[in-house]
């Protein structure tokens, strides 16, 4: 029978990507000092499963590698092997070209054969050359000596008294001789105690055999393997027809191996029947990499109890619709109150089967900062906290390119080398802290550090020479720290291979705000920087102010509303560009009227008969003048890009609830366009 | 038909291992490691053990010793899966009270022979 390996091959890619996740932070913690026998053990696990895997499931290549790699490990946890910061390095290079090569077997690709070649032969040579003898290299298969014909062999077993109590039968043995020819077998019943002191327990019997067969002696070793070490055991060839001294020879019951034979043949018809539905299946599920999401059982338990209350409350609701009267109001509105609380809950659970903890987005930095840091010769100590923080699954894969170029600018920039930390009177090894928590509706991602914060003299000079600043204008240091963002900035004296690359963090600030985030800086010269990145718990729902123009209605997240207020019309200002502008507490603030930017008929246009929304985005506030506030609501986003395409200021549309569609105002970027104007 | 605990912390190996065997009649009981499956064993009609060496928690063979200690398991075939770098792990598995030990990779059709050749 056959069975199609490749319906495996999913989970053996999951699960081995994971254990190489963990072989890597166990290779950074051996590298930090931590030398202990349970993380070398870890990771020799995953690397044993890794290759039993592959072997398994046909990634010859795969296995081959991590045989190589298995070796040095299993020294390395005998103790016969020293973990040296060479050793560690290879191995973590190990660890990214097995990534690589399970990739591209995954992506059915080409495994890139001059890397895996090289780190192949690196290890091979640590273990030829290092402490430790590789010992543990399988020996050579015993050749195999086929005889011409039937051969006679005579084989005697001699089993030590202990051997039942390790599950072994002899008859096992003797059935499989059996089937490779015809077996005579004789008991010797020598040993055997007197009835009164028999242990049941023990087997005191021993056994000559005879053997008439075609097998390779290699064959007959092959039945005793599992006892040979508890045993007498002697093979000898003969003569066919040599005469055997044997005082009663038997057969081994032919019955008994004819009834093993047709057994397997039936549950092989049925495996085989299992296995092709099963294929059929597979293969609809096997093009290409499946996304999926690993869901804690208990939030599906969750989400079917609350479904059931649905059922439940829907059932109540369809019992008052019968023959209803206003007798039943009361009860209506109960049930339709039980139904929101339904709803809600329905989606909030929802939301949770989406939630990853950001350690996923967090267990590639340890690796990073490690590579990085001994890649520009500085010394970096990275604390990480909060990884349980959970988070939507689409905002963790796209935060992950920002976090990472967050966290290598840190290192290049922020962090200073050793000997310029000393002569500041600091520890050597600067601390880079990347923590993550929830605070509201959002979490709020940190990475903070204690090197030599942002050179705002730097910075500014850097953006008069680009002209991103007129060379009399005044900035506040918290300018002075945004102008980073702006595209086409880099301080980087020149293009290193750390940082500086291009992408620069107008595109960080940039992926940040798709997300409906924000990130901010706090810098103190000779302290530190930290960066704060705020994000949405979801995508896909937001807190929304309604709010109308005329007949148009918008919605305004809530989290950006600050206030909404009257404004007078003696408070508004007109400049010079046309633009205007408005006081609010001691400040001006541009302001935008609503219905100027999306071309709607209002009710008024008159400052003082509407309302001013006072908003703020990337740290700075503008004001929208509105016709009046209407609730607050949950909306759900529908991508305004995916149905027809980007308009700047909009970030998506929402369904209200009598089925008209409102256009969700993208403050940020209404800001940015606000106080172009103001400096325009 | 007999039924067989197959523990493996891999679930990739563990679902190819239950797949092939139950495809071929037996009933099979899953553990993900030593301590998970001595649960199982216990209290359950167990005919034969195919265990993992290498696991968290318990490995393979410290989950035979404990259950050859079982006067229930006494006499019970159980099988290491092992590759053959662990070859000191088989004398060692024997010493627990292995039967005998399956060399990692193996096809189903390798295991399923040796599965039938010890339960007759």
């Amino acid at each position: 029978m056959s069975i199609n390996l490749e319906q495996f091959h999913q989970t053996f890619f999951e699960e081995s990507f994971e254990g190489l996740d963990s072989m890597e932070s166990g290779l950074l913690n051996l590298q930090a000092g931590g030398m202990d026998a349970d993380t070398i053990n870890t990771i020799f696990r995953a690397a044993h499963s890794i290759k039993g895997g592959s072997g398994t499931f046909g990634f010859s290549e795969v296995a081959k590698f991590t045989h190589v790699l298995e070796t040095l490990l299993n020294e390395m946890r005998d103790g016969r092997r020293a973990v040296t910061p060479d050793a560690v390095n290879l191995l973590l290079q190990s660890v990214d070209v097995l990534r690589e090569m399970l990739t591209a077997v995954r992506g059915k690709d080409a495994i890139n054969h001059a890397r895996a070649n090289q780190v192949h032969g690196q290890l091979e040579q640590m273990l030829q050359a290092g402490a430790g003898t590789a010992g543990a290299v399988p020996p050579a298969t015993s050749a195999h000596t086929h005889a011409p014909g039937t051969q006679d062999w005579k084989i005697s077993f001699r089993p030590q008294s202990h051997l039942l109590k390790t599950g072994n039968d002899p008859l096992r043995i003797f059935r499989e001789l059996g089937e490779h020819g015809s077996l005579r077998i004789d008991a010797d019943l020598s040993q055997l105690p007197a009835f009164d002191r028999l242990d049941p327990e023990s087997c005191y019997l021993g056994w000559n055999l005879v053997l008439e067969s075609m097998a390779a002696e290699s064959t007959i070793n092959e039945a005793f393997d599992w006892v040979r070490e508890e045993s007498a055991l002697n093979i000898t060839s003969m003569q066919p027809g040599t005469p055997v001294s044997m005082a009663s020879v038997a057969n081994a019951s032919p019955a008994a191996v004819m009834t093993a034979k047709t057994e397997g043949e039936a549950a092989a018809s049925t495996a085989s029947a299992v296995n092709a539905a099963e294929s059929r299946a597979t293969t609809r599920a096997s093009a290409g990499e499946t996304a999926s999401i690993r869901v804690d059982i208990s939030k599906v338990d969750e989400l079917i109890n609350m479904v059931g209350e649905l059922v439940i409350t829907q059932n109540i609701l369809g019992q008052i619709g019968q023959n209803f009267d206003m007798s039943k109001l009361h009860k209506l509105t109960q049930a339709l109150s039980e139904l929101d609380r339904n709803t809600r809950e329905l989606q909030e659970s929802v939301m949770r089967i989406r939630m990853l903890p950001i350690s996923f987005a967090f267990n590639r930095v340890p690796r990073l900062v490690h590579d990085l840091s001994s890649k520009l010769g500085k010394k970096v100590e990275l604390k990480m906290s909060g990884e349980s923080t959970e988070l939507d699954k689409t905002v963790m894969e796209r935060i992950v390119d920002p976090l990472v170029h967050l966290v290598r600018n840190t290192c290049d920039h922020g962090i200073e080398m050793p000997d310029v930390r000393r002569a500041a009177g600091k520890p050597e090894t600067g601390t880079l802290t990347l923590s993550a928590c929830h605070k509201g509706g959002n979490v709020v991602i940190e990475i903070a550090d204690d090197g030599a914060g942002l050179n705002q003299e730097k910075i500014l000079k850097k953006a008069r020479e680009r002209g991103l600043v007129k060379p009399d204008q005044q900035l506040s240091a918290d300018e002075i720290h945004d102008l980073i963002f702006l595209p086409g900035f880099s301080t980087a004296e020149q293009v290193s291979d750390v940082s500086g690359r291009g992408v620069g963090m107008d595109v960080v600030r940039k992926n940040i705000q798709g997300l409906g985030g924000n990130v901010e800086i706090f810098s103190e010269p000779g302290k530190g920087a930290r960066f704060t990145v705020r994000l949405p718990l979801t995508l896909a729902i937001m807190d929304g102010q309604s709010v109308a123009v005329g007949k148009e209605f918008y919605i305004v997240p809530l989290v950006s509303i600050i206030v909404s207020t009257i404004v007078k019309n003696e408070h508004v200002s007109t400049m010079a560009n046309g633009g205007e502008v408005f006081k609010f507490r001691d400040e001006y603030l541009p302001l935008m009227r609503l219905y100027d930017l999306y071309g709607a008929t209002p009710r008024t246009t008159d400052i003082s008969q509407g309302l001013m929304v006072v908003v703020e985005g990337d740290g700075r506030r503008a004001g929208l003048f509105v016709d009046e506030l209407l609730g607050q609501q949950q909306v759900v986003i529908k991508s305004l890009e995916a149905n027809y395409k980007r308009v700047e200021g909009i970030s998506g549309a929402t369904i209200l609830g009598d089925g008209s569609v409102a256009l969700i105002l993208d403050i940020p970027g209404l800001i940015r366009i606000a106080h172009q104007k103001k400096v325009a | 038909m007999a039924t067989i605990l197959a523990v493996d912390d891999s679930a990739s190996m563990r679902q190819m291992v239950a797949f092939t065997l139950k495809g071929a009649g037996y009933d099979v009981v899953e553990a993900d490691d030593g301590v998970n499956a001595l649960k199982a064993a216990k209290g359950k009609k167990i005919d034969l053990v195919v265990t993992d060496v290498n696991m968290p928690n318990m490995d393979g063979i410290a989950l035979i010793k404990q259950l050859r200690q079982l006067p229930e398991y006494k006499f019970t075939p159980m099988l290491m899966l092992t590759t053959e770098a662990g070859d000191g792990k088989k004398q060692e598995g024997k010493a627990a009270g292995a039967t005998g030990w399956i060399v990692k990779p193996f096809n189903p059709d390798q295991l399923l022979a040796t599965i039938k050749k010890v339960l007759g």
